[in-house]
């Protein structure tokens, strides 16, 4: 057992990274560039047989109306993630400051974020039922009957209620992401600020919003990815019927329930391309804040 | 002066807690509602209930709602998945970590490569995957799925290698260890923290995670926690009762776990963001 170092150097790297290599590569890899030879296809998804089909599912995509509509549904997710942001970083420069029981706020508005995603889901669905939900009685209790709705039954609203559920969930996690990025801003930027007298809306302007630049920015991406992606709240709750339909689910549906897998990947392909891009374009801007 | 200061106070104190009010309506809806009968819950509104020891409901919940099966699947998927993430995390960072080699940087840029593509796009393919591994409709899909390492994991672990003295692997060499068992007595003991971060934040991943198994998993007998609780709802969307007995129930376990070891959990997402 007396093998040279160099030798075992090439066996561990040989043993430690095959197995994870070969995982990262069938799981996340090859189905990337799978996705694109599937997408030039007719394939059901089922059987062997696929034939070449060219940018056909492409034109469809971009012809028929009814596949990009989703991407309206997908709207409230980012209008909502906006608002969630805001709240999120109103919340944690309060709970930055010099205040008795920051840490039990900062748990109990966290909590959330722990909570089952199903579960939570079907919490709400709890919460707005039109007769017997909490949020109707409530209503009624406080004597604003006016304000009383079908949260999930009305067109007009129903997005909105979902789009609730994901601020509901993840605006602690935003909010502990930004109370982070707050304690690494130096103190004695605060401290030169009050000898200049500053106030404490200028300090936030032009002392904390400006270190938190790369947070906010990092934080408004993965708002506008999380929105293009938004499945599971539609899905669990209404099964994406009543209007609700988003992107996902309907990429989802395509490939599972019309199996028409061709369509379905010329779909996601769409989707990944547009992510990428906001991706991309997000990676510039830092890069170009970095030099 | 004071004054100002003071009024700023009780406005945050008050925005503070209309936020904890509206975290806490929902879940009070349902720890109340889930003790109650099937006419008290339609009758009493928000109220109490009348007994807080009344459990049929959550009996009802784990018999018909399949909710014993569920947490015993997740339970096998999770011990499995994250014990074989541990290892192949803590392997590929002292591979990248410790080694200088051609393929270094390379590797790297595919985890980073990997990161960028959103799981849910690329479901449609990995589909044909675990279908030809002949895994599908089995508890191996999700293991497979969660155990591979992510960049993120990677970038923590690499952190943690790079404090970690090289004179302690060389002093090891010194007295004729192997490199292996330099890992496995050195570098994966002193992982521990971030292994632990890491397991706290997978296990409620995991746990939360639905596409997954849905997609993978349609099998009754195979049926998790999400899974479970989905297809309970579907017919029985009257017993809200019974129904908020299963969300209480399967809330507690991240609850607990987040109550326990917050600084982990904090200290986990902060990291994450950061980097």
């Amino acid at each position: 057992m007396n093998l040279s170092y160099k030798t075992q150097k090439y066996m561990i790297l040989f043993g430690f990274l095959t197995i994870p290599l070969a995982l990262l590569g069938a799981f996340s890899l090859y189905p990337a560039a799978a996705l694109f030879y599937f997408s030039l296809t007719d394939w059901d998804g089922i059987g062997f047989d696929q034939s070449w089909v060219g940018f056909a599912n492409y034109k469809e995509i971009f012809t028929r109306p009814d596949i990009f509509a989703a991407f309206k549904n997908n709207l409230y997710y980012f209008i909502g993630g906006l608002l969630q942001t805001a709240v999120a970083l109103y919340f944690a420069v309060v709970l930055n400051g010099r205040l008795k029981g920051k840490y039990v706020f900062r748990v109990l508005l966290f909590l959330p974020y722990v909570l089952h995603s199903v579960a939570t889901v079907i919490m709400f669905k709890n919460v707005y039922h039109a007769e017997y939900g909490s949020l109707n009685i409530f209503l009624g209790a406080i004597g604003l009957e006016s304000w009383q709705q079908l949260w999930l039954g009305n067109p007009h609203i129903v997005n909105f209620s979902l789009a609730f559920i994901s601020m509901w969930k993840y605006f602690g996690l935003s909010m502990v992401i930004f109370i982070g990025a707050l304690q690494s801003i130096p103190n004695d930027l605060y401290e030169a600020s009050k000898i200049d007298g500053a106030g404490s809306w200028q300090t936030f302007r032009f002392i904390t919003l400006p270190s938190l630049r790369k947070v906010i920015e990092l934080m408004l991406v993965l708002t506008l990815t999380g929105a293009l992606e938004a499945f599971d709240i539609p899905y669990v709750m209404m099964l994406g019927a009543g209007g609700t339909s988003t992107f996902v689910i309907q990429t989802v549906d395509m490939a599972f329930k019309f199996e028409n897998f061709g369509l379905a990947s010329a779909m996601a392909v769409v989707l990944l391309m547009i992510v990428l891009f906001f991706i991309a374009i997000q990676r510039k801007v830092l890069f170009r804040e970095g030099k | 002066m004071l004054r100002g200061t003071f009024s700023i106070r009780a406005i945050q104190y008050l925005t503070l807690l209309i936020g904890v009010f509206v975290v806490f309506f929902p879940i009070y809806s349902v720890f109340v509602g889930a003790f109650k009968t099937k006419v008290e819950f339609y009758q009493s509104g928000l109220g109490l209930p009348n007994d807080f020891f009344n459990f049929e409901n959550f009996e009802r919940v784990f018999k018909v709602g399949k909710l014993d099966l569920g947490f015993k699947n997740i339970a096998i998927i999770m011990v499995v998945a994250l014990t074989g993430n541990v290892i192949i995390g803590t392997m590929v960072a002292y591979a990248l970590g410790r080694f200088d080699f051609k393929l270094r940087t390379p590797i790297m840029g595919l985890y980073l490569i990997a990161q960028v593509i959103p799981l849910v796009t690329t479901q449609v393919a990995t589909f044909s995957v675990i279908k030809w591994l002949g895994v599908y409709n089995t508890l191996k899909a999700p293991m497979l799925l969660y155990m591979g390492a992510d960049v993120l994991q990677i970038v923590i672990y690499l952190q943690f290698i790079h404090n970690i003295p090289r004179d302690l692997d060389e002093s090891a060499m010194i007295e004729g260890a192997s490199l292996f068992r330099i890992y496995r007595s050195i570098i994966f003991p002193l992982l521990g923290p971030a292994t632990a971060t890491l397991i706290i934040l997978k296990s409620i991943s995991i746990y939360n995670d639905f596409y997954v198994p849905f997609l993978y998993m349609p099998s009754q007998k195979l049926k998790v926690v999400s899974t479970a609780i989905f297809s309970f709802v579907g017919p029985n969307a009257a017993q809200m009762n019974v129904i908020s007995a299963g969300i209480l129930v399967i809330f507690i376990p991240t609850v607990i776990i987040f109550l326990l070891l917050q600084r982990f959990i904090f200290a986990g997402v902060t990291n994450g963001a950061v980097k």
